[in-house]
C-alpha cells in the first residue's frame, strides 16, 4: 500500500515539475526581453498520421511555435500560461476539475475569460500537447462518466480516501468511473476478460443477468464514445492486468467506430499516447450477425451510408473484417442496434450469442 | 385686332421687371443677394486699395410687413477706395455703370449688382438710399433714388462733411423688405466662406437679433493685386474688335493686332492676317462687317497666339487659402489639410487658375458630420446655390473615383474649389454655379486627383497608425499576465520585467506616424 501510495505521489509531482518548468521557460525568455514563445507539435490534420507499429493515431512531426510576439497568439497565449497555473493549483491542492469548470473558474478574470467551453477546451488540449500529458495527469476531466462492474478490488489515492479499497461488485448499478476511480491502483481481480459495452440499458441487463460472473468478465459501460479516463482505464487493464477486452456495440458504422477509437484511438487524441489498446476485439454486432442470427434490423440512413463510406477508407479501417463488416452493411442496407436483442429476451444474448461470439474471438 | 406697341425699355426697368434672374426673387434670397453685393463691392474697393478689408455689416428689423417678412435697414461699410464725389451717384443710382469694365479679375462685373440691390430697396420701401464714401478727403453724402424708366440717379441730398479722423472707404445704407429667418443660414455660410478665402479681411457683422459674428483676420499678407491686361485674340468678341477698331490709330491691320492685343508681335500678326485672308497692309477702318466676323472666327482657329497672359489674375495662394481654410473650419494639427494651386490655363481665350484643397479629419466629423462637403468659388465669391448643376460636383460626384484614395462617400472630408479667371464661365446672370467648360474641368480634375493623393498616403498612415495603436495596447493588456501567471506557475515572487518588450511594440507606433515621403501616381490618372 506505502508503495502504490508513493508511485501516485510520484506521478503528481512529475506533472507539478513539468508546469513549474514551463513557468520557469516563459520567465527567463521575458528576463532576456525575448517575447515568450512556446514550441508545440501541430495538431492540424495534415500532421495526423496513423502509426502502423503503436497501432493507433499519433502527430507528425511538424511543430509550430506559439508566439507571444504574433497578435493573433498572444491572448491564447496568456490563456495557456493561466491554465497550466490553474493546473498547477489544482495539484497542490488536490483537486479536481471537470473541463466545464476550468471555463467558469476564468469567468471574470480580465483579459483571461474564455469566450466559450470550446475555448478553453482547446486551450487545455494546448497544454496536454506542450507537457505531453493528458489533462488527466493535472486533474482535469471531462463531464461525461461512463462506468465499470465486476470483480476488481481498487485501492484510493485521492485526498481522503488514500489506501481505502473497495470491489466494483458493491453497488449493482456500477461505479462511476470519475476522477477517483482513474487514479485509484487496481489491486486484485477474479475476472479474466473485460466486456465493453455501448449501451447502458445492456450494460444493466447485464449486471441484472449476472453475466458478469458467467463470463467472468468485468463490465465497463462507455456510453457512446468511451472518455479517456475510460480508454486509459481498459488499456490498464489489458497491458498491465492481461486481461483481454472484448467491444460490444451497436451494429451500425456509430457503434464501430467507437470500438475502433478503443482500439487505435481518435485523431483528436493524437497529441496523446496510453489511451488505446490496440488488441481490445471488436465482437459484434456485425453486419453479418444480422444475417446469421436473424436480428431485427432497421434501415441505414443516407448519414450512415457516407459515415461508412468514410470509414471504408480510413487507414483504421484496412484489416479484413473491417473490410467485409462494412460491405455487408451497404449490401444489406440494414443496422441492428443492441436494443434489438430484446425481441428475444436477454437470456438470447448470454445464452447464444455472447458465448457464440467471445468463443470466436478466441476466449 | 389689337393694336401691337413697340418701345425700348431702359436696362434698369429691364432688371427691375426680371429682378429674379440677379437673385432677388423673394424677400429671403434677396436678403441673401442685398449682402452679397454689396460685401463684394467692399471687398473689391480694398483689394483695389491695397489694404486688408475692414467690413463692417449690421442689418436693423424696422418693422413688420407681413407672415416672416419685414422691413430692414442694411448698412455695409468698409475702408475701400472710395468713390469719387462726382461718381457716386451713377455707381450706385445707374445700372451697368461702373469701373470693372477692364480685363482684370474682380468680384464685380458686370456694373449691375450694387444697382439692383438698391433698385430692389427702394420698390419695395420707396425710401431712398444714403451713400457716404470719401476717397481720402472730404466725405460726401448722398441721399438718392433711382428713377427707374430712365436709368438715372435722382438726387435727393449731397452734403460735404470734413473728415478730420482721415477715413477711407464707403457706407452704403439702404431700406429692403426681407425675410431674415429664412436667409439666416445661407448669409452665415456666406460670410463664412467669403472669411475663409479672404483670411486677411475682417468681417463684423450684426445680425436684426443683435447677434454680433466677427471673421477675424489672421494675416495682413494679402495676394499681389492682379494687373490690367490686353484681350487676347481669342477671347474678344466681334463688338470688342469692333471697340477696338473705332478707337485705334493704327493705319494696318497687322500694327492694330500688334497693338491692341497681347501676346501678338508682328510675326505672329503677319501670319494670322494671313491665315485670315486679310491683308495686313489693311487700315483696320475699312474692314467690313463681312470681314470682321471672318477675322474673329479666323483667331479663334489660329493656334499660333501665345498663352494668355494670366498676370491679370489674383488667385489665392496655396499659404493664403490653407491659412483661411484652417481657421474657418478650426482645423488641428491632427487633421488632413492639403492646398494646390494649378498653372494657369485657358479655355476660349480666357486665362483662368484652378486652386484647391482637401482638408479631413476629425474635427471635421465633429463640426460638419460625415459625408463629402463641398465648398466652391469663383474670384473669391463663394457660390451657394445649385450645388449639385456645376462642375466641381459633378467631378467630386462622377469623375473621381474616391475608392482609389481608400475615401468613402461617409469619409468626413471639405473639398475647396476656387476658380479665377477673368470670364468665370458661370451658367446665369445669378453667378451661382459654374458650367463643366472642359478645360476647366479638366484643371478640377487634376488638382483634387493630385492631392487626393496624399489624402490617400495620410488615411493609410491612419489605418496604420490606429493598428499599430491597437497592437500596443494588447500587448499592454497581455504581457503582464503572462508575466504575472508564469511567475506564479515557477513560485516567483516577482513577475519578470516586461518594460523593455512593450518599448520595442511602442517603436513600430512611432514609425507608423513618421511624416509622409513619395506620393505614387495611381492607376485611375492614367
Ligand atoms: N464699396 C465701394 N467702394 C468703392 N467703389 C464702389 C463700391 N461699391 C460700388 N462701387 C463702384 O460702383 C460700381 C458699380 O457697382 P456695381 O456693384 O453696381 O457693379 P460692379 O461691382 O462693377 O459689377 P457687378 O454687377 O458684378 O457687381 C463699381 O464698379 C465700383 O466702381
Ligand atoms: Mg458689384
Amino acid at each position: 500500500m506505502r508503495r502504490r501510495l508513493k508511485l501516485a505521489e510520484k506521478r503528481r509531482a512529475a506533472v507539478e515539475l513539468a508546469l513549474k518548468q514551463l513557468g520557469k521557460i516563459i520567465c527567463e525568455q521575458i528576463e532576456n526581453r525575448e517575447f515568450p514563445w512556446i514550441m508545440l507539435q501541430s495538431r492540424s490534420t495534415d500532421n495526423i498520421v496513423y502509426d502502423p507499429e503503436l497501432r493507433q493515431y499519433v502527430l507528425g512531426d511538424r511543430v509550430i511555435r506559439r508566439h507571444s510576439r504574433n497578435i493573433r497568439h498572444i491572448r491564447p497565449f496568456a490563456q495557456l500560461i493561466w491554465t497550466a497555473w490553474f493546473a498547477r493549483e489544482l495539484l497542490k491542492l488536490r483537486k479536481t476539475s471537470t473541463l466545464r469548470e476550468v471555463y467558469y473558474s476564468a469567468r471574470g478574470l480580465r483579459d483571461i475569460e474564455f469566450k466559450s467551453q470550446d475555448e478553453s477546451d482547446e486551450i487545455i488540449t494546448d497544454l496536454e500537447t506542450a507537457l505531453n500529458m493528458p489533462r488527466e495527469s493535472f486533474n482535469i476531466y471531462p463531464e461525461e462518466r461512463s462506468a465499470i462492474f465486476g470483480d476488481l478490488t481498487i485501492e484510493y489515492t485521492v485526498p481522503g480516501y488514500e489506501g481505502k479499497r473497495l470491489n466494483l461488485t458493491e453497488h449493482p448499478d456500477g461505479m462511476m468511473i470519475g476522477p477517483a476511480l482513474s487514479t485509484a491502483e487496481i489491486v486484485e481481480t477474479s475476472a479474466d476478460k473485460v466486456l465493453v459495452i455501448e449501451k447502458g440499458a445492456m450494460f444493466t441487463r447485464l449486471i441484472e443477468e449476472k453475466a458478469y460472473k458467467r463470463f467472468n468478465a468485468i463490465l465497463i459501460h462507455t456510453a457512446g464514445q468511451a472518455p479517456r479516463a475510460t480508454r486509459t482505464l481498459i488499456k490498464r487493464l489489458n497491458e498491465e492486468h492481461g486481461l483481454p477486452v472484448y467491444l460490444f456495440t451497436d451494429g451500425d458504422p456509430w457503434g464501430m467506430h467507437i470500438a475502433m477509437v478503443i482500439i487505435s484511438g481518435s485523431a483528436n487524441a493524437a497529441h496523446l499516447r496510453g489511451l488505446a489498446t490496440p488488441d481490445a476485439k471488436w465482437i459484434g454486432v456485425w453486419a453479418t450477425d444480422i444475417i446469421r442470427y436473424k436480428l431485427p434490423t432497421e434501415n441505414l440512413t443516407d448519414k450512415d451510408v457516407k459515415r461508412l463510406k468514410e470509414l471504408k477508407r480510413d487507414p483504421r479501417y484496412q484489416g479484413e473484417l473491417w473490410q467485409r463488416e462494412i460491405d455487408t452493411f451497404l449490401e444489406i442496407g440494414q443496422k441492428a442496434e443492441l436494443e434489438a436483442f430484446s425481441r428475444y429476451g436477454l437470456t438470447y444474448i448470454v445464452d447464444r450469442y455472447l458465448p457464440d461470439k467471445l468463443e470466436e474471438a478466441g476466449a | 385686332m389689337e393694336e401691337t406697341t413697340y418701345k425700348s425699355i431702359s436696362p434698369s426697368d429691364f432688371f427691375y421687371r426680371n429682378r429674379e434672374i440677379a437673385g432677388f426673387s423673394n424677400p429671403s434670397r434677396a436678403m441673401y443677394s442685398a449682402i452679397r453685393e454689396l460685401v463684394e463691392n467692399s471687398l473689391d474697393a480694398c483689394e483695389i486699395r491695397g489694404v486688408p478689408p475692414d467690413i463692417y455689416i449690421r442689418i436693423r428689423e424696422v418693422s413688420e410687413t407681413g407672415s416672416g417678412t419685414s422691413i430692414y435697414a442694411l448698412r455695409v461699410e468698409d475702408n475701400g477706395t472710395g468713390v469719387p464725389p462726382e461718381h457716386i451717384p451713377r455707381c450706385f443710382g445707374q445700372v451697368l455703370y461702373g469701373s470693372k469694365y477692364i480685363l482684370k479679375q474682380s468680384r464685380g462685373t458686370f456694373g449691375l449688382g450694387g444697382t439692383i440691390t438698391i433698385l430692389y430697396g427702394q420698390i419695395t420701401t420707396h425710401k431712398p438710399v444714403r451713400v457716404t464714401s470719401s476717397t481720402g478727403g472730404d466725405i460726401h453724402e448722398y441721399e438718392m433714388m433711382i428713377d427707374i424708366v430712365h436709368n438715372k440717379p435722382i438726387i435727393l441730398s449731397h452734403r460735404v462733411r470734413a473728415n478730420k479722423a482721415g477715413w477711407r472707404g464707403t457706407a452704403v445704407e439702404l431700406y429692403l423688405e426681407g425675410d431674415y429667418s429664412r436667409s439666416m443660414y445661407r448669409i452665415y455660410e456666406y460670410l463664412k466662406q467669403t472669411a475663409m478665402v479672404n483670411p486677411y479681411a475682417e468681417i463684423t457683422f450684426i445680425d436684426p437679433r443683435g447677434r454680433l459674428y466677427r471673421f477675424e483676420r489672421v494675416t495682413e499678407e494679402m495676394p499681389p493685386p492682379p494687373r490690367a491686361v490686353k484681350p487676347h485674340p481669342q477671347g474678344a468678341d466681334v463688338e470688342t474688335y469692333r471697340r477696338l477698331i473705332a478707337i485705334t490709330g493704327e493705319k494696318t491691320m497687322k500694327g492694330f493686332m500688334t497693338r491692341h492685343f497681347q501676346g501678338v508681335g508682328p510675326a505672329t500678326a503677319e501670319k494670322f492676317l494671313q491665315e485670315a485672308g486679310i491683308d495686313p497692309g489693311k487700315n483696320p477702318k475699312s474692314l467690313s462687317p463681312d470681314e470682321l466676323v471672318k477675322l474673329v472666327r479666323a483667331a479663334r482657329e489660329f493656334n499660333g497666339f501665345q498663352r494668355p497672359d494670366p498676370s491679370c489674375l489674383s488667385p489665392i495662394g496655396e499659404h493664403l487659402l490653407e491659412m483661411g481654410i484652417r481657421k474657418e473650419l478650426g482645423l488641428t494639427d491632427e487633421d488632413f489639410l492639403k492646398v494646390v494651386q494649378r498653372r494657369p490655363s485657358t479655355y476660349l481665350g480666357y486665362p483662368f487658375i484652378v486652386e484647391a484643397a482637401i482638408a479631413y479629419g476629425k474635427t471635421i466629423e465633429r463640426r460638419l458630420g460625415r459625408g463629402i462637403k463641398i465648398y466652391r468659388f469663383a474670384n473669391r465669391i463663394p457660390l451657394l446655390f445649385d450645388e449639385s448643376s456645376g462642375v466641381v460636383w459633378k467631378v467630386v460626384h462622377k469623375i473621381i473615383n474616391w475608392g482609389t484614395y481608400k475615401v468613402s462617400p461617409d469619409s468626413p472630408m471639405v473639398v475647396v474649389v476656387h476658380v479665377c479667371s477673368t470670364k468665370i464661365p458661370y451658367k446665369t446672370v445669378g453667378k451661382e454655379y459654374m458650367a463643366d467648360q472642359p478645360e476647366v474641368e479638366r484643371e478640377i480634375t487634376n488638382a483634387l486627383r493630385s492631392i487626393a493623393r496624399h489624402l490617400r498616403l495620410y488615411i493609410s498612415r491612419r489605418i496604420r497608425l490606429a493598428r499599430e495603436r491597437r497592437r500596443l495596447s494588447i500587448f499592454e493588456k497581455y504581457l503582464p499576465k503572462i508575466a504575472e501567471f508564469s511567475a506564479k506557475l515557477c513560485d516567483r515572487e516577482k513577475p519578470p520585467d516586461i518594460k523593455p518588450l512593450l518599448k520595442a511594440v511602442s517603436l513600430e507606433v512611432s514609425e507608423a506616424e513618421s511624416p509622409l515621403r513619395e506620393v505614387p501616381e495611381l492607376e485611375e490618372e492614367a
